[in-house]
């Protein structure tokens, strides 16, 4: 009674803040919009028991990717409106016809293989400690590549972002160094 | 209909990655196509937890998991370089990155 409640209450909410995401011309109530989305769906994540999933999605997404987001947005010229794309009637129609292939699909799947048996069944054990008993006995690999992978993205946003990065001190000498910093406080004082 | 099954869940999952899908289409700037893909990926989370629970295993909330750290890195290297391009042409409009075309 309660799950379902909360399970429409929360779909609801998610949708009306995705399309809101989606459809708004200002670029401020999308991230808004698109940040709250993020926080009911950690919702269906309790709902369903994974409550280290949830957990994480409101670590990860509200906290770090929307940060990113609105850090991002300081940079661009965002409070202009943002002008939308004329519809094309071909994509139109490829994409309806996509989403309804994937409506079938994703109906038809559950039916057509009932006789799934878990490959990692559950013990009764919090999920949180479940999850790190599989996560790190069957899935350590890909952790670990994960792990750097995670490594490399930050490297690249330093670099990206950064100002003057494709120079490297250490391979200047000492005297070109001098050099470079009397014309910085040649332009400061100037 | 009181009772939540797998398929309310998977019908969650489509909606919101319809949605996504319409942003992507029809969104012109590159940020908020950023947006959309978050949108998608949040919709297939959903989809594996959602199966992850009815089914009594924990290879979808793992791949959950992967699905995060990946948007997550995705935002990093995808916003570094929107970055680069808006210092070097002012503007981060789809029709302006248009130098491959043939």
């Amino acid at each position: 009674m309660f799950e379902a409640i909360a399970f429409y209450l929360f779909a609801f909410l998610t949708t009306a803040m995705f399309f809101i995401a989606v459809t708004t011309s200002q670029a401020l109530y999308a991230l808004t919009a698109l940040a709250a989305g993020m926080i009911f769906i950690s919702a269906f994540f309790f709902i369903l028991g994974a409550e280290f999933l949830g957990a994480i999605q409101i670590v990860v997404y509200s906290g770090a990717v929307m940060a990113l987001y609105a850090f991002g947005m300081m940079f661009f010229d965002t409070t202009r409106e943002v002008k939308e794309k004329q519809g094309n009637k071909y994509i139109i129609v490829g994409l309806s016809t996509m989403a309804a292939i994937l409506i079938v699909i994703i109906f038809a799947t559950p039916m057509l293989t009932d006789n799934i048996t878990a490959l990692y069944p559950t013990v009764g054990a919090g999920n949180t400690q479940e999850v790190g008993m599989v996560l790190f006995t069957k899935y350590l690999v890909p952790f670990e590549v994960a792990a750097v992978m995670l490594l490399v993205a930050m490297i690249s946003g330093i670099v990206l972002a950064g100002k003057k990065m494709d120079l490297s001190l250490t391979l200047y000498s000492t005297a070109e160094i001098k050099d470079m910093k009397k014309d910085q406080d040649k332009k400061v004082l100037s | 209909m009181m009772e939540i099954g797998l398929n309310h869940y998977l019908v969650l999952s489509t909606i919101l990655f319809c949605i996504g899908l319409v942003g992507v289409m029809r969104r012109k700037n590159l940020l908020l196509l950023f947006f959309a893909t978050e949108i998608l990926l949040n919709s297939v989370n959903i989809a594996f937890a959602a199966i992850s629970h009815y089914y009594g295993d924990l290879t979808g909330q793992m791949f959950a998991f992967f699905v995060i750290a990946i948007a997550a890195s995705e935002v990093a290297v995808g916003l570094g370089l929107l970055i680069v391009w808006h210092k070097r042409h002012g503007n981060i409009d789809l029709d302006s990155m248009s130098s491959m075309r043939g």
